[in-house]
């Protein structure tokens, strides 16, 4: 007789493909927020690119949304454990954003309105894995989710998508944000349940 | 999301102090405003404690825990001053 107990999760896991280990499924949006939400009036929304050397390049809300987007579906997964299947969101890439930036840096840090941080290597913004979003199900992104606009990192835990993103710095050293320091991964791959230092 | 204060983190203290911390003065390492812990605006409860000064918004201390461990950080203030017991 079998009594190796698998615990809860694993039937779970077995019987949503898509769902990485740990997580439940939601069909609400939850808001997270670890302080006060900013509301940043548009004619005062920029976003800027900082390279190691400080050379800096900037765009309004205008010269933003006038970048090529894309409109695309994919699952998030948050560190508290649920996970979103088939988001919609609209965004421009992070390889349109980065295009003329010339760098040798390895990692990056997002920064927000509001002050929060998140540091994500700069591989894993680019070749398709990372948008800065405006749109989320046809509709304008409201500042409980991150509006105007918000990082997309969909591969990694949801807290390295940064809600009210303001900019990207590069750095040649990986440096933990917010989070991070106070105690989550520096990576956090929800494949590889990255939830805090030393997972 | 109900606001609550830092007295809501007097449990969770507990587990490291060993005493009630709430009652304790911080000192912003933003702002420099000193006050007791309890007063502190307590955000983000799901992913960890985010306390924040009531005075400039500044994290004073950040509490999260992970199992079998906890992370408590202080670089938010630059002074606790803890009561002595029975003075």
């Amino acid at each position: 007789m079998a009594i190796i107990s698998r615990g809860f999760g694993g039937r779970r896991r077995e019987s949503v493909p898509g769902l990485p280990p740990g997580q439940y499924l939601t069909h609400d949006f939850p808001v997270l927020s670890a302080g006060p939400t900013p509301r940043i009036p548009l004619d005062r929304w920029s976003f800027t690119v900082t390279t190691e050397s400080g050379e800096k390049t900037s765009w309004t809300w205008p010269e933003f949304t006038a970048l090529p987007y894309e409109d695309f579906s994919t699952d998030i997964h948050c560190v508290t454990k649920w996970s979103k299947l088939g988001t919609t969101w609209r965004g421009v890439s992070l390889d349109t954003l980065l295009a003329d930036v010339e760098t040798a840096a390895d990692y990056t840090m997002v920064h927000s309105f509001g002050g929060y941080t998140t540091n994500v290597p700069l591989e894993d913004l680019l070749d398709g894995k990372a948008w800065i979003a405006y749109k989320f199900d046809g509709e304008d992104l409201e500042p409980e989710h991150g509006g105007p606009a918000r990082m997309l990192v969909p591969h990694l835990y949801f807290w390295k998508s940064a809600k009210w993103v303001n900019g990207l710095q590069m750095m040649q050293e990986d440096e933990p944000g917010f989070w991070e320091a106070a105690g989550y991964h520096m990576y956090g791959d929800p494949w590889l349940e990255q939830r805090y230092q030393g997972d | 999301m109900m606001k609550l204060d830092g007295n809501a983190m007097a449990g969770d203290l507990r587990e490291i102090f060993a005493f009630d911390v709430t009652a304790a003065q911080y000192t912003c390492a933003g702002c420099g405003h000193a006050e007791a812990i309890g007063a502190l605006m307590l955000w983000g409860q799901e992913m960890g404690r985010v306390a924040r000064c009531p005075h400039c918004d500044d994290v004073v201390l950040s509490l999260v825990h992970a199992p079998g461990r906890v992370f408590l950080d202080v670089r938010g203030a630059v002074r606790l001053e803890l009561p002595l017991a029975g003075s």
